[in-house]
């Protein structure tokens, strides 16, 4: 147990090393950083001055050295395009992302699982089969093309909903919200029905699956027999039992969220990280991508160990399968 | 059940192709004839281009500023001359979609072809070395799978932007986006490959053809890699619906391959400035064509995963 914990850790450390050197390496390649900081008019000896003061005359692994510590810190040094602190843009921006992609979350969680469970239970009713059309339409429409027909429609046409921004924000301390007004609750509409389509359809036929195959079971047929209503037996047994591989591929999930917000961001024009990574490739603001890329990464890697050692704790199956192929890869 | 014999049809090639089980279970299905006919279609439209595009669109002589957002034909103001419309620079719709499907459908391929040939090779390397070298790449797979592919090929994009000079980068764009892609999808092949070859490696063919002294490399590639090609078929099918998407997303993100080649998803983004001002079919007539081809392609992608499965027969 101490060791799978250790060994997960360990893999994690690794990654996050491996980002962070990549994004390091940035900097070296990207040109003389020297040069991105000062003008045409500055001397020669103030150059090696002001790179002696940096410490960038100093061997690789020690300048890395100092990005890690830097970077352990939060800081990313300044922006090259907006001349601020790479830290503060982002605290600046996480809200918007983190608002958005909680209710895209929360939308395909609480659509998602009733239309499964529904289309599972009455597979052959016609409302059923439109469901499982429009959720292959849902894999096949990328994300911007949603996104533009949504704006075409209720933004061109019908001009009920704001197409860009994030209306009026509210400031709670570092947080801005958009939940506390009404036309911040308005703009958030477009933008998380976009977001969370793809995997509004996608936990839809996870749960569908789940229910099929669970309702052929033994103890479904033996609480039928009890005499329990269908109520009891739909809800209170099987969706339960479909419950365990769900609840981790929504955790795996809500790291697809926030990857695909960047590009609802750059669609509705939100203001959040997405759009200030995809102008930072743009721009090639190396400081932003070097921020962006260990912080993902950080987000994924957390993502992902919470998520195994959840499996860890809720399936003890899983504990002796994981076991065996560790086993059989090393022979 | 026998095949039908498709009347009249020549022999040899194609006779084997009419009355192999893939054909029949082809036509079994009117979606699946419906989207390989599409995907033909639009295949034949997007190569043909050069010929049977109503107007060269790269040929600034023939641009007409004047008729610059004239509507489709059905709606008032529409010209015969521009079946589908024109956009901001007066340049025929359709035929800005037929050249843009090149780039789109060169690229999807380009990027198929890249993660299946790295995916292949290494999940033969794995499944049939393993030990150390089948851990590390396996490790690495699972890393890379724990990401998102659109999120790989965005950094992708973004390091080579940073780490490549500007004029140099719009020269290598077109290969940083196959390159881009095709890192991002080669795991699911890399998988699958490792696991037949690990089945595939205890039986007696593979034995005795080592037992004969053939150099493994011939092993892995002349006897086992036939046995493992069904399914990878089938991922490189549903790969290439991916590969396009992920094209046109970054292209329409504004990172994927240079505005002097636009693709579909650059004909979409260049639309998506006009929607407001009502010129609506410069964004929607190239989205409808992707949407079309990406979702022609996934349900033969799924039809071939059908056929080729023993089980299902």
């Amino acid at each position: 147990m101490i060791a799978f914990i250790l060994r997960r850790l360990m893999q994690a450390v690794v990654v996050m090393l491996t980002v962070a050197l990549i994004s390091f390496a940035l900097f070296n390649f990207a040109g003389d950083p020297i040069n991105n900081m000062v003008g045409q008019d500055v001397s020669l000896a103030d150059r090696e001055r002001l790179r002696e003061a940096l410490g960038l005359n100093q061997p690789f692994w020690v300048q890395f050295g100092i990005f890690l510590q830097n970077a352990l810190q939060g800081d990313f040094g300044l922006s090259y395009r907006l001349g601020r602190p790479v830290e503060d843009l982002i605290v600046e921006r996480l809200p918007a992302t983190l608002e958005l992609s909680l209710t895209a979350a929360a939308l395909a969680v609480f659509i998602g699982i009733p239309l499964g469970v529904y289309t599972g239970l009455y597979r052959d009713t016609w409302l059923s089969r439109v469901f499982l059309t429009a959720s292959l339409a849902g894999v096949s429409l990328p994300t911007f093309l949603i996104g533009i027909l949504l704006i075409l429609i209720f933004s061109v046409e019908l001009n009920v909903l704001p197409s860009f921004g994030r209306g009026e924000t509210v400031e709670i301390g570092w947080w801005t919200t958009g939940f506390a007004t009404w036309s911040g609750i308005k703009a958030l509409i477009l933008p998380s029905i976009t977001l969370c389509l793809f995997q509004l359809t996608l936990i839809m036929r996870l749960v569908r699956a789940e229910m099929m195959e669970v309702l052929r079971t033994d103890y479904i047929k033996f609480a039928r027999a009890r005499g329990l209503p269908d109520r009891k037996v739909h809800f209170g047994h099987a969706l339960k039992n479909t419950l365990v591989p769900v609840i981790t591929v929504i955790g795996l999930q809500f790291g697809s969220i926030v990857a695909f917000a960047i590009i609802t961001e750059t669609v509705f024009q939100w203001p959040g990280m997405g759009l200030l990574f995809i102008q930072a490739v743009n721009f090639v603001d190396i400081p932003i991508l070097a921020a962006y890329l260990v912080l993902i990464a950080l987000f994924f890697v957390v993502i992902n160990l919470v998520v195994d050692l959840l499996y860890y704790f809720v399936d003890p199956r899983l504990r002796v399968d994981r076991t065996a192929a560790g086993g059989e890869a090393t022979p | 059940m026998t095949a039908p014999a498709a009347p009249g049809s020549p022999p040899g090639l194609l006779r084997r192709i009419f009355d192999s089980d893939l054909w029949y279970s082809f036509t079994r299905s009117w979606i699946t004839m419906g989207s390989g006919i599409c995907v033909l279609l639009l295949v034949v439209g997007a190569l043909g281009a050069p010929v049977l595009a109503p107007h060269d669109t790269f040929d600034p002589a023939t641009l007409k500023l004047m008729d610059a957002f004239t509507p489709p034909v059905w709606v008032e103001g529409g010209n015969p001359t521009y079946l589908i419309g024109t956009d901001n620079q007066g340049r025929d719709m359709l035929s800005t979609i037929m050249f843009g499907m090149r780039i789109s459908l060169l690229v999807g391929f380009a990027a198929v072809l890249f993660s299946l040939v790295l995916g292949v090779g290494l999940g033969l390397v794995a499944g049939y070395l393993g030990g150390t070298i089948d851990a590390l790449i396996m490790r690495v797979a699972d890393i890379k799978l724990a990401f998102p592919a659109i999120l790989i090929a965005l950094l992708v994009d973004g390091v080579s932007r940073a780490a490549l000079p500007r004029d140099m980068h719009d020269q290598l764009a077109l290969y940083v986006v196959v390159f881009a892609i095709g890192v991002s999808n080669w795991v699911s092949y890399a998988r699958t490959v490792r696991g037949t070859v690990m089945v595939e490696r205890g039986k007696d063919y593979v034995q005795a053809a080592r037992v004969i002294g053939i150099h493994p490399a011939v092993i892995m590639v002349r006897h086992v890699l036939p046995n493992v090609m069904g399914p990878v078929l089938v991922i490189a099918t549903l790969g290439l619906a991916l590969a396009i998407l992920t094209e046109a997303t970054l292209s329409f993100l504004g990172v994927g391959v240079p505005p002097t080649q636009p693709s579909l998803g650059t004909l979409i983004r260049n639309g998506n400035d006009y929607l407001f001002s009502g010129e609506w079919w410069i964004a929607i007539f190239p989205g409808l064509t992707l949407v079309v081809l990406a979702l022609s392609v996934n349900l033969l992608g799924d039809w071939l995963r059908d056929a080729l499965n023993p089980k299902l027969r």
